[in-house]
C-alpha cells in the first residue's frame, strides 16, 4: 500500500485531442511534421499565436493590392507610407500591452504620449529653450513616467480600478496636453520645420531613411545576430534533453526572419520619389525594432516579466509566491506611459510638429485594439510585445487601404475598426473559454 | 501500512510541536489550548467539521495568523512563524485548496514561482526545467506530457501534483496539504494520495486537513481531530475506525474513550 505504488498509469481522465490542441506545439513535437499537426491543432482550438493575425494581413494586403486604384496599396512608396503610419499604432500598442497583461487596462495612453511628445518639441524649439535633442527626449520620456507610475500608485495602493483612474488620468492629460502647446511664441503649433539639429533630428525620427547600402549591412547584421542566439539557444536545449522545437523548426525561424529583413529592405530601398531620390529604410524601423527587442527580453526573460505574467494570471499566486505585486504593478504602469511617449513622439516626428488635431482618445482605442488583435489578451497574462507591432500594422493597413479607396471620412473609419476590435475581442473570448472548460477544475 | 521510513528519527522529539496554541478573533475563540504533534515521515490527518478551527490552525503554522498564546517549537527549538516567509525558510510549505498556480504559465514557470533561478541577470529557464523535471521525476509525477505544458492544460490532479512537486522542491521538512482531494474525481485521487505516501517515505512530515474520511483512513498514519477549537484526540490511525472519528468531529468525544487525549509514544 506505501510507497511501492505501481508505475502510474497515464492519465485516462483527460482526453488526448483536446490535450494535444492546448499544448505548445514546441512541447510535444519531435519532428516537423508532428509540429505543423500540433499547431493546426492549437489554432482549430482557439489557442493561436501569431499565425492568424499574419494571414489576415496577408488577406488584407491581397485584397486591397487588388481593388486599390492601380494597385497602389502594394507600391513600395505606399507600403513604407503604411509602415510610418503604422509605426505609432505600433509602440503604443507595446505600450497598452504592460498594462493588458497585467490583467488591467490604461485609457490614458494616448494624451500621456503626447504631453510626453509636446514636452520634447517644445523644449528643442530654437526660439525658446533650444535644448538638444537628448535632453529633450529624456525630458518628456520622464515625466510620462512619472504620470504613469502616479497613476499606478493610485492603482495598486488605493485599490482603485485601473479603468477610473486612466480614465482620469486621460482627461488630466489631455489638459495638460493643451496646456504646454499654448506655451512659447508657437500659437498652439509648436512645429519641427527649421533649421536647428535639434529639431531635424526628432523629424527625422520618422521621415530620415538609412542609407541603401547601410540598410543592408544592418539588416544582415541583425538577421545574423538574431539567426546565432535562435540556433545557439535551441541547439543547446536540444543537446541537453530539454523542451526545444525540431532543428527544422528552429531553421524555420530563422529563416522566417531572414526573408522578412530581405522583402522589407528591398521594398524600403527602391527608389520612392517621382522626383529625385527617397530610398533607404526610415529610422523609424530600428526604432521599433529596439523597444520590441528591449520590452520582449524584459518579458519573457527577466524576473520582472515573469511577475507580470503570474500577476496577470493569477495575482494571489503571485502574492503568495512572495512577489512585491504592488511594486510590479505600479512599475508595469510606469513603463506603459514611457512607452507611450515614445509612441507619441513618433507621433509628433510624423505630424512635422505637435498641435491639438491629436486624437489622444481615438488613439487609446487602436492601441488596445491593435494589441488584441495581435494575440493579447484583455483579460490578462497573456500577450507579447510582438502582438502590438503585427497588430498595429493590420490597423494601419485597413486605415491606408480605405483611404486610398476613398473612404477617407472618419465615420467609416470609426464603424471598420470598431468592428475589428469587436471580432478580436470575441476570438480572445471565446478562445479562453475554451482553453479554461477544457482544464478539469479551479477550486 | 508499511511506513518505511529511510533513516532513523528522533523518535522523542517530533518534528514540529504546538502547545497551548489560543487564536481568537474579537469575540470568537477559534482555537482553545491546541496541542499538536507533526512527527517526521508520518502522515497527520486534521479533521474537523466546518468551523472547527482547521484553517486557523494551519495558518497560525503556516505564519499567516499570529497565535495570541502558545507556543510552536521546531526541531525541538521554540521558534516564532511570524510570516509566511518564515515558515518556508523553516521548510514548512503549505499547499492550500486553490494551488495557487498561475494558468497562464508553464509548470517551471509556476514550480519556481517567486524563487527563480537568474544567470547574468537573465532567468536561467534550462537549469530551472531541469530541476523541476528531476523533482517532478523523483516524486514519479510521470502523467504530464512536458513540464513545459501550461498550467490550465492539466487535470485537476496534476495540477495538485505540480502544487506539491513545487512545495517539496525547496527542500521542505513539513508539507501541509488543505483539502487536497476535495475536487478530484476517482483516479486522480489515488494518484495524489499515493503521491502523499511517496512525501511520507521521503521522510516528510505530512499534515492533510480533509473532510474526506476514506481518504484520510487511505493514507494518514496518525489521526487528530479538532472539535469547536479544541483538538478532543490525536493518536496512531490503527486505533481509530470511521464510526470513532466522525464521533469525535462531531460530538468532541467518543463513547468509548471520552475527551482521552493520548499522546504519541
Amino acid at each position: 500500500m506505501a510507497g511501492a505504488a505501481p508505475e502510474q498509469a497515464p492519465d485516462l481522465t483527460a482526453a488526448p485531442e483536446a490535450v494535444e490542441a492546448e499544448l505548445p506545439p514546441g512541447v510535444v513535437a519531435q519532428t516537423l511534421g508532428q509540429y505543423v499537426r500540433a499547431y493546426t491543432a492549437r489554432i482549430g482550438a482557439g489557442e493561436s499565436g501569431v499565425l492568424p493575425v499574419i494571414f489576415a494581413m496577408f488577406a488584407i494586403m491581397v485584397v486591397f493590392g487588388a481593388i486599390s486604384p492601380n494597385h497602389v496599396f502594394l507600391s513600395p512608396v505606399n507600403l513604407v507610407n503604411l509602415f510610418q503610419q503604422a509605426a505609432v499604432f505600433m509602440v503604443l500598442a507595446m505600450a497598452e500591452g504592460f498594462a493588458l497583461i497585467l490583467g488591467e487596462i490604461d485609457l490614458s495612453v494616448g494624451f500621456v504620449g503626447a504631453v510626453g511628445g509636446a514636452i520634447t518639441v517644445q523644449l528643442v524649439q530654437p526660439l525658446t529653450t533650444n535644448w538638444h535633442w537628448v535632453p529633450a527626449i529624456i525630458a518628456g520620456l520622464l515625466a510620462c513616467t512619472l504620470f504613469g507610475a502616479i497613476q499606478g500608485t493610485l492603482i495598486t495602493r488605493l485599490r482603485l480600478p485601473s479603468f477610473i483612474v486612466t480614465l482620469g488620468g486621460y482627461l488630466i492629460a489631455n489638459g495638460l496636453f493643451l496646456y504646454i502647446l499654448l506655451r512659447g511664441p508657437f500659437s498652439g503649433y509648436p512645429n519641427l520645420a527649421g533649421q536647428s539639429d535639434s529639431l531635424r533630428v526628432i523629424y527625422n525620427l520618422m521621415w530620415g531613411t538609412i542609407d541603401p547600402t547601410v540598410s543592408w549591412i544592418g539588416a544582415a547584421v541583425v538577421v545574423l545576430g538574431l539567426g546565432l542566439v535562435i540556433w545557439s539557444s535551441d541547439a543547446r536545449r536540444r543537446r541537453s534533453g530539454l523542451v526545444a522545437p525540431p532543428a527544422s523548426v528552429t531553421a524555420i525561424k530563422v529563416g522566417v526572419i531572414a526573408v522578412v529583413a530581405v522583402v522589407v529592405v528591398a521594398i524600403c530601398n527602391t527608389n520612392r520619389a517621382n522626383l529625385g531620390t527617397l530610398e533607404g529604410v526610415p529610422w523609424v524601423i530600428p526604432i521599433i525594432l529596439a523597444v520590441l527587442g528591449a520590452w520582449t527580453v524584459l518579458l519573457t526573460r527577466t524576473q520582472f516579466g515573469r511577475y507580470v505574467y503570474a500577476i496577470g494570471g493569477n495575482p494571489e499566486a503571485a502574492r503568495r509566491a512572495g512577489i512585491n505585486v504592488a511594486l510590479i504593478r505600479t512599475v508595469g504602469f510606469a513603463l506603459c506611459s514611457f512607452t507611450a511617449g515614445i509612441a507619441m513622439l513618433l507621433y509628433a516626428s510624423l505630424l512635422g510638429g505637435m498641435s491639438n488635431n491629436v486624437q489622444g482618445g481615438q488613439y487609446v482605442l487602436y492601441a488596445v485594439a491593435a494589441a488584441v488583435i495581435g494575440g493579447t489578451s484583455l483579460f490578462g497574462g497573456r500577450g507579447k510585445p510582438l502582438h502590438g507591432v503585427l497588430g498595429g500594422l493590420v490597423i494601419a493597413a485597413i486605415y491606408n487601404g480605405l483611404y486610398l479607396q476613398g473612404i477617407s471620412s472618419v465615420e467609416w473609419q470609426y464603424v471598420i475598426t470598431g468592428f475589428v476590435l469587436l471580432a478580436a475581442v470575441v476570438i480572445d473570448a471565446v478562445s479562453r473559454r475554451g482553453a479554461s472548460s477544457g482544464s478539469v477544475t479551479r477550486a | 501500512m508499511t511506513a518505511a521510513v529511510a533513516e532513523p528519527r528522533a523518535t522523542d522529539e517530533p518534528l514540529l510541536k504546538v502547545r497551548g496554541l489560543d487564536k481568537h478573533f474579537g469575540p470568537v475563540q477559534a482555537l482553545y489550548h491546541v496541542d499538536l504533534d507533526l512527527p517526521s515521515g508520518k502522515v497527520t490527518a486534521l479533521c474537523g467539521d466546518n468551523g472547527a478551527g482547521k484553517s486557523v490552525l494551519t495558518k497560525c503554522i503556516a505564519g499567516i495568523y499570529q497565535p495570541d498564546q502558545g507556543e510552536i517549537s521546531w526541531e525541538g527549538h521554540q521558534v516564532h512563524i511570524r510570516h509566511a516567509r518564515d515558515a518556508s525558510r523553516l521548510g514548512i510549505e503549505t499547499v492550500y485548496q486553490d494551488l495557487a498556480l498561475a494558468d497562464n504559465l508553464d509548470i517551471v514557470q509556476n514550480m519556481f514561482l517567486g524563487r527563480e533561478r537568474l544567470r547574468h541577470w537573465l532567468l536561467d529557464e534550462d537549469s530551472m526545467e531541469r530541476a523541476a523535471g528531476e523533482t517532478l521525476a523523483s516524486l514519479r509525477v510521470t502523467t504530464v506530457r512536458s513540464v513545459r505544458q501550461p498550467v490550465a492544460s492539466l487535470s485537476g490532479g496534476q495540477r495538485q501534483s505540480v502544487a506539491v512537486a513545487k512545495a517539496v522542491m525547496w527542500n521542505s521538512k513539513l508539507v501541509i496539504m488543505d483539502e487536497p482531494t476535495a475536487a478530484l474525481g476517482v483516479v486522480q485521487t489515488k494518484q495524489v494520495l499515493d503521491l502523499i505516501k511517496r512525501l511520507r517515505d521521503r521522510g516528510l512530515a505530512v499534515m492533510v486537513i480533509s473532510h474526506n474520511l476514506t481518504d484520510v483512513f487511505q493514507v494518514a498514519d496518525r489521526i487528530a481531530v479538532l472539535y469547536l477549537g479544541r483538538l478532543v484526540v490525536q493518536d496512531d490511525a490503527s486505533k481509530f475506525d470511521l464510526q470513532k472519528v466522525v464521533e469525535y468531529m462531531t460530538t468532541g468525544g467518543s463513547s468509548r474513550t471520552n475527551g482521552a487525549r493520548t499522546e504519541e509514544s
